[in-house]
């Protein structure tokens, strides 16, 4: 191993537009490291990543790989630097083979055979050097997450890259998946290949990495040896000040049932069956949290107790039956109900991110008597002083009702979508991933609502692919796979070893010892 | 991202675009041989130049109103509806029906009827495409124009076979009955001794489209139902979880975006021709498309492309009127400036939007001190 590092980067400064993205970064990465860069949604960890794997250009700087100085003006002269990048959506053909996968872009001549052939010998070699165990012949759209991960890593490896960078690997991933991914990076390590690793995970920081680069809008605030931190240290360079990392809340003091789930079951339009006679039950004053990793029916819940989809089997609210097909099973009628829904995907659904705040006050309300005067016309006033007295309150900034919901930050879209559904005080709020992509800052602020309107003796059920998200803010878990809850725990009985399990589909023999019912 | 100021993106932004395609109208009118300041001469004057032009220009704008209104309430709901000729067509019939049906005493009475009338059918014509969409999922782009073709060959049979009186020869309907005649611009403008509009064919419903383009704006901005319009037009997901039902905004929107096309009807066929004949509608469904991309689907918007493109109408016709240019190279000015102000509208805003947000940077980089943007 030289002394030179594997990457150096000098001043590299990128803007978009106005925005400052990356400001005057410097950073040194050693070979044969593990090297962590952490920081909140936009502090412009992928942007850098980008400009290292030549995405885009930077406006000033420069990148300097195993000393040498090197442009990188597109992707494939990022390859030839020997460096090779697993994205957080995976650029893979769902209907290729693992091989042609591999092969794909690295062809030899017009005749594929002997590329096959090479890349199949190759694998083989890989598989066995690396604890990458594949098989050559399976098709991607019949392999799970974390073996299609596995197969970006092994095209990294097998065009030769000596660097690799992952972007935000374990969104995907059960916790046990993620330690057999953990496993893999210690593996390459000691092959003397080099890790780039970007998240806004603590935990997998601390577990993994050598040394970590914390961002904070568009700046390298720090750059420590991870053995001499501590994950507080870590958030409060991220944040820019102290951060409660615990959710405070008092013990719940559950009444009377709210809702009841039985037997519940729908099909996509594909025709899978994605829920596979769920049945829940969630009290006033309780927060139920639904763990599992995304894509085990979470969302299909979700959305039939929004009355965003239909399906089959009862819902009783307070005792009386939901429509679960029909005029009367959509999200007005769900509001008519009292069931208030902050959706796990503000931007494409909680959200018009081209409507002003203040209209976006009113969305799924917009038949609200207090905003409407009559039966056509819409009291735009009166909706602008209720968004101006709610953004003031849920601290949305700016607090300015004209702008349009694509012009405030992740958090503070957030902080919208929350502070209308909340402020309607429901009996039952529904809540998806309530902090994806949302400043740590912010997921403190939502939080601590979530746990008020719980307080207040309403019954909240809470999905998240975030474990810790679960642990904290839950009074109840269940966890989801594959369409069935695998079980329930009370979340000071239980361990992320546990939960990992049941998340992955594996039913712990004393899975019923601590089921509590309604 | 930061986006430009509004008034960029309103006013800027078109004029360039018309700029442009009078730069390359310029080099077509060059190459043929004649000069290009006397064909903006004669077109101005033959359009602005006198009330009767004006009259014209009115005229024209005015069908151009109705069926841009018609093309950006679609708009609004994302659906691109472009069978406003059908529409307008039918519309026509529903606008004939009325005026032959009773021995109307007096224009005020018919007007009401007729825009009923008018609307009705051209909703009508609309609500067949849009069912499609809503529920079988036909593309309502597919399905409009084919209804166009549909709705000519039934006017054509309704004319030669319902409508046209016994003894004569070209398919359209008999004359209307004095009472359904609607005041021109000359009837209502000329006193005195003084005649103002004389013979244009500009008349009362110019003010209807005007009431017709502040209803929209009223539906779209100020009530509910436009809410949801706007709602579901930017985002269907969006839309099923406030619980907006697709089928019902596509209905809807397709419904009003038909009657608005209908009602031109009242302009050209009770208005103008007071008679239906055979292709009254003259292209006028498709112009709707331009005006409302070039207004930005807002009816003030629209209300201005109408106006610009009753100019190009009529001063191309005075054009191939008093110069050399033939009829089709008008045609071909007018195509150039629906390309630049319509489909091409991105080639002139990204390197607009560029300059603008590379001169915002610089004015902030000499202002304030390295305050990292948010």
């Amino acid at each position: 191993m030289s002394d030179a590092p594997a990457i150096e980067l000098k001043g590299i400064s990128k803007a978009f537009g106005p925005v400052q993205a990356n400001k005057d970064i410097s950073i040194r990465v050693m070979p044969g490291t593990i090297h962590g860069i952490i920081g909140e949604n936009g502090a412009g960890k992928s942007t850098l990543m980008s400009i290292l794997y030549g995405f885009y250009k930077a406006d000033k700087g420069e990148i300097f790989i195993s000393g040498n100085r090197t442009e990188i003006p597109n992707s494939q002269a990022a390859i030839a630097a020997g460096i090779g990048m697993v994205f957080q959506h995976f650029k893979l053909v769902e209907n290729f083979t693992i091989l042609e996968n591999v092969v794909l872009g690295a062809e030899e001549g017009a005749l594929l055979r002997p590329s096959l052939a090479k890349a199949r010998a190759e694998l083989t070699r890989l598989s066995e050097e690396y604890e990458l165990k594949t098989d050559p012949d399976a098709l991607i759209e019949e392999i799970g997450v974390g073996m299609q991960q596995r197969v970006e890593i092994l095209k990294a490896l097998y065009r030769q890259a000596d660097i690799l960078i992952l972007d935000e690997p374990t969104g995907v991933l059960t916790p046990a998946e993620a330690d057999h991914l953990f496993r893999i990076l210690r593996g390459l390590r000691e092959q003397g290949k080099t890790i780039v690793l970007i998240t806004h995970k603590l935990r997998e920081i601390m577990d993994v990495t050598d040394t970590v680069s914390v961002m904070r809008r568009g700046e390298m605030t720090a750059t420590v040896k991870t053995s001499e931190t501590s994950p507080e240290q870590l958030a409060e360079l991220m944040v820019g000040r102290k951060v409660l990392l615990r959710v405070d809340k008092m013990p719940a003091k559950p009444g009377k049932t709210v809702l009841e789930i039985e037997n519940l079951r729908t099909t996509d339009d594909k025709g899978v069956e994605r829920l596979k006679g769920v049945s829940l039950n969630v009290r006033a004053g309780e927060i139920l949290g639904i763990a599992g990793v995304a894509g085990n029916g979470q969302s299909e819940l979700l959305e039939i107790l929004g009355g965003m989809t239909q399906g089959t089997g009862n819902i009783r609210l307070n005792g009386d039956e939901l429509d679960l097909t029909g005029k009367y099973s959509d999200g007005q009628s769900r509001r008519a109900r009292s069931i208030a829904h902050v959706p796990e995907d503000r931007q494409s659904k909680g959200l018009i991110m081209d409507f002003f705040a203040w209209e976006n006050m009113a969305f799924g309300y917009y038949n609200d008597d207090a905003y409407n005067k009559g039966a056509f016309w819409m009291d735009n006033a009166a909706l602008r002083e209720d968004t101006a007295r709610k953004m003031e309150k849920f601290d949305v900034r700016p607090p300015n009702p004209w702008l349009t919901a694509k012009n405030f930050s992740g958090g503070n879209q957030q902080k919208i979508v929350v502070a209308r559904e909340i402020e309607r005080s429901p009996e039952l709020l529904l809540v998806g991933q309530p902090t994806r992509g949302v400043d740590i800052g912010a997921i403190e602020f939502i939080h601590k609502q979530i746990v008020a309107l719980r307080d207040a003796g309403k019954a909240i059920l809470l999905v998240s692919v975030e474990l810790d998200e679960i642990m904290s803010l839950s009074d109840r878990i269940a966890v989801m796979f594959d369409g069935h809850i695998m079980g329930e725990r009370l979340p000071d009985q239980t361990d992320q070893r546990e939960l990992g399990l049941l998340m992955a589909g594996v039913d712990g023999s004393d899975a019923l010892a601590v089921a509590v019912g309604g | 991202m930061d986006t430009m100021p509004k008034w960029v993106d309103v006013f800027v932004i078109p004029l360039i675009s018309l700029i442009i395609a009078a730069i390359l109208s310029s080099l077509v009118i060059l190459a043929i041989g004649e000069s290009p300041v006397e064909a903006v001469k004669t077109m101005v004057t033959g359009a602005l130049g006198s009330t009767y032009g004006w009259g014209y220009t009115l005229y024209y704008a005015t069908n151009f109103m109705f069926t841009g209104l018609a093309v950006a309430v679609a708009f609004h709901a994302r659906m691109f509806n472009i069978g406003g000729e059908g529409q307008a067509m039918l519309g026509g019939l529903g606008v004939a029906l009325v005026c032959l049906s009773f021995n109307w005493p007096h224009w005020t009475l018919v007007l009401p009827a007729a825009i009923i009338g008018g609307a009705l059918f051209g909703a009508a014509w609309a609500a067949i495409p849009a069912y499609l969409q809503a529920k079988r999922g036909s593309h309502i782009v597919i399905t409009t124009i084919m209804f166009n073709f549909i709705g000519a060959a039934l006017l054509n049979y309704m004319l030669v076979n319902v409508l046209r009186p016994q003894g004569q020869m070209d398919p359209a309907s008999g004359r209307f009955p004095p009472g359904t005649n609607l005041p021109t611009f000359q009837d209502m403008f000329s006193t005195f001794g003084v005649t103002l509009f004389r013979g244009a064919p500009v008349n009362v419903t110019f003010f209807v489209a005007i009431a017709a383009c502040v209803m929209v704006w009223w539906l779209i901005w100020r009530t509910r139902l436009g809410y949801a319009i706007r709602a579901y037009g930017h985002s269907e997901p969006a839309a099923i979880y406030a619980g907006i039902s697709p089928t019902k905004i596509i209905m809807i929107a397709m419904l009003i975006s038909g009657a608005l096309a209908g009602c031109m009807a009242i302009n050209n066929v009770m208005g103008e021709a007071e008679r239906l004949v055979l292709n009254s509608v003259e292209g006028a469904g498709f112009i709707g498309i331009a005006v409302a991309l070039m207004g930005r689907s807002h009816p003030f918007g629209v209300f201005l492309a109408a106006l610009l493109f009753g100019f190009l109408y009529q001063g191309g016709a005075e054009l191939s009127l008093w110069s050399n240019i033939p009829r089709e190279l008008v045609v071909v000015i007018q195509a150039l400036v629906i390309l630049f102000t319509g489909a091409l509208d991105n080639m002139v805003r990204m390197p607009l939007e560029r300059m603008f947000l590379a001169a915002r940077r610089r004015r902030q980089a000499a202002t304030s001190i390295s305050e990292p943007a948010e």
